[in-house]
C-alpha cells in the first residue's frame, strides 16, 4: 500500500533553534524530486522557548500532514531531552541525528523535574541508528554562525533520504538570505560528509 | 505553473490576489497571523492591520458595499469581536465579494479556548467552505469570492491551526483577475438595517439559504470517493486528509462546502449504505445537521469533541483502534520534563512580574506574551479571559471591596484593540483600579506585527502614533506615569503613589520587546 512508503521526518528542538527553516529546506528539496510533500509545525506561543516539533512527510501522495505513531524514518533533534520526546512517532531502528546539547527546561531549573542522564546511551539501548555530534563545537571550530546549526544537522540527516544532494543545494538557495547561501551551502556538505 | 510549497495561509493570500482582492484586513492571531504579510509584496491590494477584528470587518464591509472584493482575517476568537458587524452584515448582503478567513485552533495551540466557528456561521446563516490543503485554501478562497458574489453574502473560509501551518504543494494560474471598482450606489433599503428594511431582508436571508442549500447539491466542492464496502464516511476539511489515511475501502462523502449541508446529494450517498460514519474535528456540527435531517449516522464518543483529531483517533473513531500501528510499539519513555514556554531572556515583562509578585498583587490580564507570567516562576499573573479582559475584571473585583493591591496589565497592542473602552469605564464610574500598560511596541506573541502605537504600518511606511500618556490625560486618568520596565524601583514607586491617588491610574512600562530588536538587528 502507497500509505506506508512514504518517507516520515520528525524535526524536533526548541524555540529559537531553527527547526521550522530546517524542515522548509527539507520539504522543498522534496518537491523539486518531484515527491508530493507535506511540512506541519506549530507557531506562536508554543515558539516561546517551548519544544517544537516540525513533522515532514514526503512520497507519492501524502494525505495526514502528521505522522501516524512509529511510522517516521528518520528523527532530527537539535537538543537531547526533545529527542526523547518524539519517540513513539518512530519506528524501529530509525535513524535519530541528535545535536549534543543539553537546554533544561525550566522545570529542570526549578528541580521540580529531572533531566534524563545518558540520552545517547539510552536511544542507542533502544535500537535506535544514532548519529550524534556537537552541533556547536563543529561550527565554531570551523569558522561557520552557530545559526546554521539546522542546516549542518540537516546535512548529517540528508544521506537517509531518497532526496539528490543537488536539489538540497537548490532548496537551500530558496529557502536562506542571500547573503548566507553560500555558507549555508558549505555548512550543508560538511554535515553531509560526516 | 511549477507546483510552489505554500503554507495554508499563504495560499489564501495568493489565493485572494489572484481573484482580485482590492482591500485585505485584519487583526493578528495564531494561526492567522501569516495571511496579511504575505500580501505585503502587491501594491495594487490595499491592506491594513486592523485595531481589532470589529474594525476590520466594518472596514471590509465599507469595501465590499464600494464594490470591492474584500479580504478580512482573523483567529477564531477575533470573530466573537466582529460578531456584531457579521450578524447584520449577512441581513445587508455585499456588493463586492466579501470573505472571512476564521482560522480556528484546536487543541488551543495558542489560544484561550478551542471553540468551533462553524456554529458561527450557521448562526449568521452565511456558507463555510472548508479547505483540507494548501492548494484547496488556494482554490476554495478564489471560490469563496464568486460565490460571495452570486449569492450577495459572506462567506466564512474556515481553516485550522494544521491547514494555515502545514505548507504543501499548490499549483496556480499565477494571474490576478482585474475587477474594476463600481464605487457606492445609495440604496438605503439595503444597507440601512432600521427594524422596517430589516424584517424584509431576514425573508431574503432565508431564502439565500435555501439557494445556497441547492447550490451545496450541486457544487463540485462537495463530491463522492466510490468505495468497496457498505459503510461510509462524510467529513469535511483537514480530517479528510486523516480519513484518506485511515479508510479502507470506505465510501467518502467530501465536503468542501459544510454548510448549508448538500443535504439532497448526502442522502442519496447514505441510501445503499449500511453504516455511515461521520469525522468532524471539534463540536458534532455535521452529525448534527444530518440527524436534524433524518439521516442515520453513527454518533462519535463526547471525547472527540475535544483537542485535534489524527490518523490514530479517526481509526478508533472508524472502530479500527488496533490497525493502525500493526503490531509497531510506539516507544515511549516515561518522566520526560515538559518544556513550557516562557518569556524570552531579557523580556521587560519579567521585571514588571517580578515586582507586581514581590509586591503582593493580585494581577488580572488578557491575551498576550504577558499572558506567559501565569506560569512558575514568576506566578503573577491572576487571570485570563479575552482581548482587554483585565482591565473590565479589576473593575469588579474593586467593586467588591475586599482586595486592596489589585492591578491590571495589558500589553500595547492589546490596549489598542479592547482596552480604551474599560479605562474610559473605569474613570466614569468611579472604579479606582491601576492599570499597567507592558508597552514593548509590538504586538510580539503573534511575530512583531506593527500597531497604532508606534509609526508604522503593515507595510512599513510612516504613520502617526498614539500617544499613552496624552490619551490617559484626555481620558481623565487621575495619575499617568511612564517608566522604563527595566527600573524597577521607579515601577515600585508609581505603584505607591498610584495606590495612594484617589482615582484611576495609568502607568505606561516601556521597553522595547527583545525579538523586535533582534529582528532590527538581523535586518541591517
Amino acid at each position: 500500500m502507497t500509505k506506508n512508503e512514504n518517507t516520515d521526518i520528525v524535526i524536533c528542538g526548541v524555540g529559537g533553534q531553527g527547526v521550522i527553516l530546517a524542515s522548509k529546506v527539507l520539504a522543498t528539496a522534496a518537491l523539486l524530486q518531484g515527491f508530493d510533500v507535506k511540512a506541519s509545525e506549530v507557531h506562536g506561543m508554543a515558539q516561546r522557548g517551548g519544544s517544537v516539533l516540525s513533522q515532514v512527510r514526503i512520497g507519492k501522495e501524502i494525505f495526514s500532514p502528521t505522522i501516524p505513531l512509529c511510522k517516521a524514518s528518520t528523527c532530527l533533534s537539535f537538543e537531547e531531552l526533545e529527542a526523547l520526546r518524539y519517540l513513539p512517532y518512530l519506528k524501529e531502528k530509525a535513524m535519530i541525528v541528535v545535536n549534543n546539547k543539553r537546554i533544561d527546561p525550566l522545570l529542570v531549573e526549578l528541580k521540580q523535574a529531572k533531566y534524563p542522564e545518558n540520552v545517547i546511551d539510552l536511544l542507542k539501548e533502544k535500537g535506535f541508528n544514532v548519529s550524534s555530534i556537537n552541533g556547536e563545537e563543529t561550527l565554531k571550530e570551523k569558522g561557520f554562525p552557530l545559526k546554521a546549526l539546522n542546516i549542518l544537522l540537516l546535512g548529517v540527516a540528508s544521506k537517509t533520504i531518497p532526496i539528490a544532494e543537488e536539489f538540497f543545494l537548490t532548496a537551500i538557495e530558496k529557502s536562506v538570505p542571500l547573503k548566507t547561501v553560500e555558507i549555508n551551502k558549505e555548512v550543508f556538505m560538511l554535515g553531509r560528509s560526516f | 505553473m511549477a507546483k510552489q510549497l505554500f503554507s495554508g495561509n499563504e495560499a489564501i493570500a495568493f489565493g485572494a490576489y489572484e481573484a482580485g482582492v482590492h482591500v485585505a484586513t485584519g487583526y493578528p492571531g495564531t494561526p492567522s497571523s501569516e495571511i496579511m504579510p504575505a500580501l505585503i509584496p502587491y501594491p495594487e491590494v490595499n491592506i491594513e492591520w486592523s485595531v481589532n477584528e470589529k474594525v476590520a470587518l466594518e472596514v471590509a464591509i465599507g469595501s465590499s458595499y464600494s464594490g470591492a472584493r474584500s479580504l478580512v482575517t482573523m483567529k477564531h476568537v477575533g470573530v466573537n469581536v466582529a460578531a456584531d458587524p457579521l450578524m447584520t452584515l449577512s441581513y445587508t448582503g455585499v456588493k463586492g465579494g466579501l470573505v472571512i478567513i476564521s482560522a480556528d485552533d484546536p487543541n488551543c495551540n495558542s489560544s484561550q479556548n478551542e471553540q468551533d466557528n462553524r456554529h458561527f456561521a450557521r448562526f449568521a446563516k452565511i456558507p463555510i467552505l472548508e479547505p483540507s490543503n494548501s492548494q484547496e485554501a488556494f482554490d476554495f478562497t478564489k471560490e469563496a469570492f464568486s460565490l460571495s458574489e452570486k449569492y450577495k453574502t459572506p462567506v466564512m473560509l474556515r481553516v485550522t491551526t494544521r491547514v494555515c501551518h502545514t505548507k504543501t504543494p499548490v499549483s496556480s494560474e499565477g494571474k490576478r483577475q482585474e475587477i474594476k471598482i463600481e464605487g457606492f450606489t445609495k440604496d438605503p433599503s439595503c444597507y440601512v438595517m432600521i427594524p422596517a428594511h430589516a424584517r424584509k431582508k431576514h425573508v431574503v436571508i432565508e431564502k439565500r439559504l435555501l439557494d445556497l442549500q441547492k447550490e451545496s447539491d450541486a457544487s463540485s466542492l462537495n463530491y463522492v470517493e466510490k468505495g468497496e464496502r457498505s459503510v461510509g464516511i462524510i467529513t469535511s476539511g483537514l480530517s479528510y486528509q486523516y480519513v484518506k489515511e485511515a479508510a479502507d475501502g470506505e465510501w467518502i462523502f467530501k465536503l468542501g462546502m459544510s454548510y448549508p449541508l448538500p443535504i439532497n446529494k448526502i442522502r442519496e450517498f447514505t441510501k445503499n449504505l449500511e453504516k455511515v460514519y461521520v469525522v468532524e474535528e471539534l463540536d458534532p456540527f455535521l452529525e448534527k445537521e444530518l440527524i436534524y435531517n433524518g439521516i442515520k449516522v453513527e454518533k462519535r464518543d463526547k471525547k472527540f469533541y475535544l483537542g485535534e483529531l489524527n490518523t490514530e483517533r479517526v481509526m478508533e473513531i472508524l472502530g479500527k483502534k488496533d490497525a493502525v500501528l500493526e503490531g509497531d510499539k510506539p516507544e515511549k519513555i516515561k518522566d520526560i520534563p515538559l518544556r513550557l514556554p516562557v518569556l524570552c531572556p531579557g523580556c521587560a515583562h519579567r521585571s514588571v512580574f517580578q515586582v507586581l509578585r514581590d509586591m503582593n498583587y493580585i494581577v488580572t490580564g488578557d491575551i498576550g506574551c504577558y499572558t506567559l507570567g501565569t506560569l512558575p516562576p514568576l506566578s503573577a499573573l491572576d487571570t485570563c479571559v479575552c482581548m482587554g479582559a483585565g482591565i473590565g475584571n479589576a473593575q469588579g473585583i474593586y467593586k467588591t471591596k475586599k482586595d486592596e493591591r489589585l492591578v491590571a496589565v495589558i500589553g500595547d497592542s492589546t490596549f489598542v484593540h479592547s482596552g480604551i473602552t474599560s479605562l474610559i469605564n473605569a474613570v466614569y464610574n468611579k472604579n479606582k483600579i491601576t492599570v499597567i500598560i507592558l508597552d514593548n511596541r509590538t504586538t510580539a506573541m503573534t511575530g512583531g506585527q506593527p500597531h497604532p502605537g508606534i509609526d508604522q504600518t503593515v507595510r512599513g511606511e510612516k504613520t502617526k502614533a498614539l500617544d499613552f500618556e496624552e490619551l490617559g490625560r484626555a481620558l481623565k486618568v487621575d495619575y499617568v506615569k511612564t517608566v522604563d520596565a527595566y527600573q524597577k524601583a521607579e515601577l515600585q514607586e508609581s505603584l505607591e503613589i498610584a495606590e495612594k491617588t484617589d482615582g484611576v491610574s495609568l502607568i505606561i512600562a516601556k521597553r522595547d520587546c527583545v525579538l523586535l530588536k533582534k529582528r532590527e538587528t538581523s535586518k541591517e
